[in-house]
């Protein structure tokens, strides 16, 4: 039940044809853009609510719910707003990065039939920083559709005035965070807002403001031209469409592929990957969807079906489906310390959890990778990763203390053993207890 | 009026209130730490977090969640439990153990939160962060390794000082709180970040080491540095008073003071007046009282008496030497040192009649000649909250930064007879619009500055729009006792026998007579004189005095004078008795008494309504205004002259001297 080539939407994700507009028409791109605006504002928003389409960027957020929260009639000095998160910093993700290089206009389309959708004035597309060569793409894409009248006053002929803009982000993970980014597009330090209120009330410069993934973005004019049922063909209930995965690690042949939602991991390697590096009996463990899920050790993912539901089965996610194999020659804890690492370097410090548990988790992590700890260690840093979880402004506190949630619940073992080999122990300690209060 | 329940317990909270204060109304403590009722709302702390049904299957941060109907709050049970217990243990991983050489030990916040919501023994094996100190200023003290990261510092200095000078800097662990490229805070304001700051990262430098919280005697004053009446609390141990905090008073200061009245405090034992002089071959020779007052029965004044009344005096020593200098003849009385004769006919018409508070309330303001943010920073942080709820802000005088968005209409004060459309616009459409004329337009522009209450409409039901600041504790209360002559100062000059009560800003070369001065530091004034009374400061005695809206507030004796010095009312009911004139009153209380009797208004505090009958004046106005009557914000008064703090602050905000850091 693989996907056929006739029902991909990224025809140019390899970039075997030219990303320039003429090349992009010639595939479907702006293909009478007009009439699919003609739909309405109601029915462009209810094709992508039947579609089923979930939001790209990790959440899972139904997409066409989200835009349905915009205000119908924005106010002449509060206009509604589109951004759309093109900040992909995420380890293991790259899949907004081959959109952008290779099919730009199917982007800057989204972007028109989204932001026509939710009456929004403009979109800002939040490029991540050293993307630079895709940036570049970007810039002459935006300026080409502008030169078609594809976007800007009357855009592609229907009356709307829609702009477009490109803003480049310096380089922060927590940039990604959908209200950190606001901040920083205002031109602020980086750091998530609360919530409430919510991006919709009041996002960018306080106005209504809607965040997508580049992905969601992307797959809304096709959706749009294709219908709602034939996306939803694709996959199991709740978990329709197509997606694109981002295979990297010990695969024979990594890459990124679309392929139809709820497609069996094992499927998902042999078909596009050329198979585990050394046989599937040498698969140590998968993260499925980017550093910030727990990983699954290699019995449980096989024929897991690579969807929201079914890695939520599993005790991980499918986050943004950026699949991380690991074969039986990876210091998975070694892995999971530099992934620690990672999040205590780009924690924005604004609150405490995050601020002070990352960085303690890190140094946990560090002394386990060699063994220098105590068993008790490995129930403390449970604990704190507790600690943090739940309890930080944004998710980046969630997204530290997940994979190291994983590692410890699969291979705490492994962590025994090496204190056990570092100390000449054998046979665990006992917990170290808490002092009663 | 959302209901919700707390605990089991049903309240009823207004519209827009946080859960975190829908817990308080229930009774409930919420721990917290970057939360401040006076500041935005960060949330970064997440001490505050509670369980709130509705809601997500996590704890939510009480301080940022809006209340509403029917939410179910739970603030003991084991999810708050531990996460309070978890957060706390992340505050303190890297926070250094060093509450015995911390200054806020006793009353910090991270201390008391500790015990009463922490674990008791930490789990951290690793180091601990360290964080270098950065430069504040004068008088903010860095130890920035005990810094948790609130931001309240950071959102006072933005969001009420107006100074965008203190901010995050790095990310993560790394995080630092910083003042822009470590220059000194360029904030009258600055030392309430040390009040704000939960704990020991951002302490007073001046009273770095002075002494523990628990040591000292606590007594509630008013201030004198300026007329705002800033509500304090004056901190002593033994007879010296070691550091001043404001109280919170909503209607006068709300929680903040100035620099000049937290640290000029320091002042209060330096050039002190401490035993009784009188001159003799031209020099000053101390004497014992009675030889000083046998001086003053010896002056052959003929009932020509004047007594001019100093900025920081209290309305008790301004009516005891009324009372005295009336038995003597035909006495004079003037406050207005600098030779000020605005029209005191009605007092309405030289008061703050808007209120402070109400400032908050306006939409249009007009500032005539004022630097409001020297001559009454407090009214000034009301002004920008006042923009901020979209006031539109004018100002005829020289250009100063005022911390806020003002539209300079010049410093020509005929503009105040011909005023721009923008602002008459602006006033056309405000419905409470206001006036602030200042000391540097009430010379020429006082009758110019009343006729604009009848153009632009400022005086409507139950609004008053006009405004005058004075900068001096004493104006309002002396003019309500009639320190204020018809000629202003001019008209004491050739009084036979003058008394200065702490005054120390007049031209003392005009007079001609005999010259007593009364009062507590060898300044300006003590240089002058022919007889010297050693006197109280307002630390010393307790004082009434009046705000420069009208409100009447008294403060409490905080120790006792040096030396031989006695407090003034004292020294002048003495005096009586040498002169033959006794007066009637022989306690603080029939003083007060009596007062009362001579002006009803003094008899009870709290804000009193002077009845708007504006004298009619010429309302033409000419000439420049040349600049502010402050030219130096720190060294106003004769205590702040004595204050090392003051001076330094001064040789460095304001004249832009460097100071070098001794290495530590």
């Amino acid at each position: 039940m693989s996907l056929a080539d006739k029902d991909r939407i990224f025809t140019n994700l390899y970039g075997f044809q030219s990303w320039r507009v003429d090349a992009a028409m010639q595939r479907g791109d702006w293909d009478n853009t007009k009439d699919l605006l003609a739909l309405g504002q109601d029915k462009i928003i209810d094709v992508i609510k039947a579609s089923g389409l979930r939001g790209r960027g990790g959440a899972g957020f139904p997409t066409g719910t989200k835009w349905s929260f915009m205000p119908k009639e924005p106010k002449p000095d509060r206009p509604n707003f589109l951004v759309i998160n093109a900040d992909e910093s995420e380890p293991g993700s790259c899949k907004d990065r081959e959109i952008m290089r290779h099919d730009p206009h199917k982007l800057i389309e989204g972007a028109l039939v989204a932001g026509f959708a939710m009456r929004a004035r403009a979109a800002y597309i939040y490029i991540r920083g050293e993307y630079i060569r895709e940036a570049e793409v970007l810039f002459a894409a935006v300026a080409e559709a502008y030169d078609r009248g594809l976007v800007g006053k009357n855009a592609c002929g229907s009356g709307y005035d829609f702009d477009v803009f490109v803003h480049r982000g310096a380089g922060a993970y927590i940039c990604g965070e959908e209200t950190a980014m606001l901040e920083s597009l205002e031109g602020k330090k980086g750091q998530p807002r609360l919530k409430p209120p919510f991006p919709a009330g009041a996002g960018l410069y306080g106005c209504p403001t809607t965040v997508n993934n580049v992905e969601s973005i992307a797959v809304a004019p096709t959706i749009l031209r294709r219908g709602a049922a034939w996306f939803s063909s694709f996959g199991n209930e709740n978990n329709k469409g197509t997606k694109l995965f981002q295979i990297s690690g010990h695969v024979e042949k990594p890459t990124v592929v679309e392929e139809a939602m709820s497609i069996s991991f094992r499927e998902l390697i042999e078909k596009h990957c050329g198979g585990i590096r050394g046989g599937w009996d040498n698969l140590l463990a998968v993260i499925p969807g980017g550093s910030s899920v727990p990983l699954v050790p290699a019995k449980d993912i096989i024929d897991c079906p690579m969807d929201f539901d079914g890695l939520k089965g599993v005790g991980s996610g499918l986050g943004t489906a950026a699949v991380i194999v690991m074969d039986k020659s990876t210091d998975v804890v070694r892995a999971i310390s530099r992934i620690s690492y990672f999040y205590k370097h780009e924690s924005c410090g604004q609150c405490t959890p995050c601020r002070e548990g990352t960085g303690w988790m890190w140094r946990v992590m560090e002394r386990l990778r060699t063994g220098d700890a105590e068993i008790g260690e490995i129930d403390i840093l449970q604990q704190v990763t507790k600690q943090v979880e739940g309890h930080s402004i944004c998710a980046l506190g969630d997204a530290a203390a997940w994979p190291i949630q994983g590692l410890i619940k699969h291979f705490r073992p492994e962590l025994e053993r090496r204190i056990n080999e570092r100390t000449g122990t054998t046979g665990s300690l006992a917990p170290m207890q808490e002092a009663a209060e | 009026m959302p209901k919700l329940k707390v605990d089991g317990t049903e309240v009823e909270v207004p519209q827009g209130a946080t859960v975190l204060q829908a817990c308080e109304a229930a009774g409930k403590e919420i721990p917290r730490f970057c939360y401040h009722e006076r500041l935005s709302i960060a949330g970064n702390c997440r001490m505050c977090l509670v369980e709130v049904k509705p809601g997500p299957p996590k704890p939510q941060a009480s301080c940022a969640l809006p209340a509403a109907d029917n939410q179910e709050v739970f603030t003991t049970t084991p999810m708050v439990k531990h996460a309070r217990e978890g957060i706390m243990e992340f505050l303190l991983i890297n926070h250094p153990l060093d509450c015995p050489i911390c200054d806020q030990g006793g009353e910090c916040d991270l201390q008391d939160q500790s015990v009463a919501y922490g674990r008791g023994r930490s789990r951290f094996a690793e180091n601990k962060r360290a964080v270098t100190e950065k430069y504040m200023g004068p008088i903010v003290k860095t130890i920035m390794t005990r810094c948790i990261q609130c931001t309240r510092c950071v959102r006072f200095a933005e969001e009420v000082a107006g100074v965008e000078e203190i901010g995050a800097i790095y990310r993560g662990e790394n995080m630092q709180i910083t003042s822009y490229l470590e220059e000194a805070v360029t904030s009258e304001l600055s030392g309430n970040v040390v009040d704000l700051c939960p704990v020991g990262a951002l302490t007073s430098k001046p009273y770095a080491f002075e002494a523990r919280p628990w040591e000292l005697r606590k007594t509630l004053s008013i201030d004198v540095m300026d007329a705002v009446g800033t509500n304090i609390r004056l901190d002593a141990r033994g007879r010296q008073v070691l550091r001043a905090v404001p109280r919170v008073n909503d209607d006068v200061n709300e929680e903040w003071a100035t620099d000049k009245t937290r640290h000029a405090v320091d002042g209060l034992v330096r050039k002190r007046l401490d035993r009784p002089y009188v001159r003799r071959d031209g020099k000053l020779q101390p004497v014992t009282w009675d030889e000083a007052f046998a001086t003053i029965a010896a002056v052959d004044h003929g009932g020509s008496v004047a007594a001019v009344a100093g900025d920081l005096v209290d309305c008790e020593t301004m009516f005891a030497a009324k009372a005295l200098l009336r038995e003597l003849g035909d006495a004079k009385f003037e406050g207005r040192q600098t030779g000020m004769d605005y029209d005191t006919s009605s007092l309405a018409a030289v008061n703050f009649n808007t209120t402070i508070a109400g400032v908050e309330e306006a939409d249009a303001i007009l500032l005539v000649g004022t630097n409001l943010r020297w001559e009454a920073a407090l009214v000034n942080t009301r002004v920008r909250k006042a923009i901020k709820r979209g006031a539109k802000v004018f100002a005829i005088g020289p250009e100063t930064e005022l911390t806020y968005q003002v539209e300079w209409l010049g410093d020509d004060l005929s503009i105040l007879g011909d005023l721009p459309e923008a602002v008459t616009d602006a006033f056309g459409k405000a419905e409470r619009p206001m006036v602030i004329v200042g000391g540097a337009a009430l010379k020429g522009a006082h009758g110019a500055a009343l006729g604009l209450a009848n153009s632009l409409n400022l005086v409507r039901d139950g609004w008053n729009g006009f405004n005058v600041v004075h900068m001096a504790a004493s104006r309002m209360g002396g003019l309500m006792l009639g320190y204020a002559s018809k000629g202003g100062i001019a008209d004491l000059h050739n009084a036979k026998l003058a008394f200065f009560l702490g005054a120390d800003e007049c031209d003392f070369t005009k007079f001609t007579g005999f010259k007593v001065f009364v009062g507590h530091h060898g300044d300006r004034g003590a240089h002058h004189a022919d007889v010297i009374l050693p006197g109280a400061s307002y630390a010393e005695k307790s004082g009434t005095f009046v705000n420069l809206e009208g409100r009447v507030q008294r403060g409490e004796r905080a120790g006792f004078p040096p030396g031989d010095a006695r407090e003034d009312w004292a020294i002048f009911r003495a005096l009586s008795d040498k002169l033959g004139k006794t007066l009637s009153f022989d306690t603080l209380e029939e003083l007060r008494a009596a007062m009362a009797l001579d002006c009803p208004d003094l008899a009870t505090l709290g804000l009193k309504m002077f009845a708007w009958n504006p004298p009619s004046l010429g309302t033409t106005a000419s000439g420049r205004i040349e600049g502010y009557p402050i030219k130096d914000f720190y060294l106003t008064n004769a205590i702040c002259r004595a204050s090392p703090t003051m001076q330094r602050c001064s040789a460095e905000l304001i004249h832009g001297e460097s100071f070098a850091e001794a290495a530590e």
